[in-house]
């Protein structure tokens, strides 16, 4: 097996973790966890695909570059959005517990 | 580096991934994620792609992590923690199976695929032309600009989102709230030891980045992080939203990579640099943007601002 190969895999690894992760833990702060693992997942893949004889592809590593600055940008307004929601009183983050009160 | 490290790095990546998914207390479970943003980077350092560690080092492990830890103090300090939930174990094991087979029918694609030569070749044999020793710099800023220039416009209306959260009445006021440490405690001795070594280290990121590894996405997010902590440990203040100078650094990078594009126009198309002055337009861009994405970035992690401004 070349590292390739094995990066591309766990890439995929980490992709069906990220979104088992993100059905089955609802926590606002648990799902842009669950999504930026899945991108990251993503990323090695894309990356470790490019990868031949001991050099990564410039394009997909620019590519990568520029979606990790976007991952990142959307997790800011997540993060600023879960902190309004917590300043705005919130509740519970569960819905199903809402439901029943 | 052999595949036996390899092997162990990928376990490991995997099983650091599942503490910070599913593991039981929410903050161990993001030193988790951070823990793993630092694996991915030697990943990507085994994978011999040196841009991409620093830039997921930098940005994906230390900039997310503060951001997701500012937004689990926030839900802490406001109330008892909220729960939480597991999802019910019928829910648990069709995910499960789900996402097995998800992850089953990437892996088939991935062991399908065909060898390629991707386009390495054809970048190292153009880049030249641009004058450039870094082959992800020349895609960056050179063959694939269009892409770089939206990326930085996606930072600063990731910001202007940010903003828009800026609760009624506070607008034109400072970020974040004022910290104070101990003056002779460990965040106000790190405070001053470590944001000069970052100045330079940013700097040093930047200036190599044509060249060497580096450029202005990971410069910017070094910069942006001495700043934080100088903040962090109470010896600047964040500048009112609403400041010019802010927003003139906020704006130089996009808008002069803008300006660039537009008067590319006429040299034979959008984005087209002008022919023997590749090199110096370049570098003039990477500087400014460098500039710019560290100020968005450090206003980013600040958030919206919470204070009313002072001095007007």
């Amino acid at each position: 097996m070349t590292p390739s190969l094995l990066y591309a895999l766990t890439g995929a690894g980490l992709i069906a973790l990220g979104l088992y992760g993100f059905v089955t833990r609802s926590h606002l702060i648990r799902r842009v966890l669950a999504f930026n693992v899945i991108g990251s997942g993503v990323f090695l893949v894309f990356g470790a695909l490019g990868h031949e004889g001991g050099i990564t592809d410039p394009v997909p590593q620019a590519l990568i570059i520029t979606g990790i600055v976007v991952a990142l940008s959307l997790t800011a307004f997540a993060a600023a959005m879960i902190a309004r929601y917590a300043e705005d009183g919130g509740g519970g983050l569960d819905p199903d517990a809402e439901d029943a009160g | 580096m052999s595949l036996v490290f390899d092997i162990a790095l990928c376990a490991l990546i995997l099983g650091v991934a599942a503490m910070a998914l599913l593991g039981r207390g929410l903050f161990a479970s993001l030193a988790f994620f951070i823990v793993y943003g630092l694996l991915i980077a030697l990943a990507w350092l085994s994978l011999n792609a040196i841009d991409v560690a620093l830039a997921e080092a930098a940005i994906g492990a230390g900039v997310t992590g503060v951001l997701l830890i500012g937004a689990w103090q926030a839900l802490n300090a406001q109330s008892a923690l909220d729960p939480d939930p597991v999802a019910h174990w019928i829910t648990r094991v069709f995910a499960g199976l789900g996402c097995l087979a998800i992850g089953g029918l990437l892996a088939l694609a991935i062991l399908a695929m065909p060898g390629g030569t991707g386009l390495t070749t054809e970048v190292i044999d153009t880049q030249g032309q641009l004058d450039l020793g870094n082959s992800v710099t020349a895609v960056l800023l050179g063959f694939r600009a269009y892409d770089t220039l939206l990326e930085s416009i996606v930072l600063l209306a990731a910001l202007v989102a940010v903003w828009s959260l800026t609760p009624q009445g506070l607008w034109g006021g400072i970020p974040g709230p004022r910290h104070r440490t101990r003056p002779d405690g460990v965040m106000a001795s790190f405070g001053r030891l470590l944001p000069p070594a970052g100045l330079i280290a940013g700097v040093y990121l930047v200036w190599a980045g044509s060249d060497a590894p580096g450029g202005a996405f990971q410069a910017g997010t070094v910069l942006a992080a001495a700043w934080i902590l100088a903040v962090l440990a109470g010896l600047q203040d964040e500048p009112e939203v609403t400041s010019p100078l802010l927003r003139a650094a906020l704006l130089i990078g996009p808008a002069l990579f803008l300006l660039v594009g537009a008067v590319g126009a006429g040299f034979g198309g959008f984005l087209a640099y002008p022919e023997g002055f590749e090199k110096p337009v370049i570098l003039a861009i990477e500087y400014a943007l460098a500039l710019s994405i560290a100020a968005t970035l450090a206003l980013l992690v600040a958030g919206p601002p919470r204070r009313p401004g002072g001095a007007r």
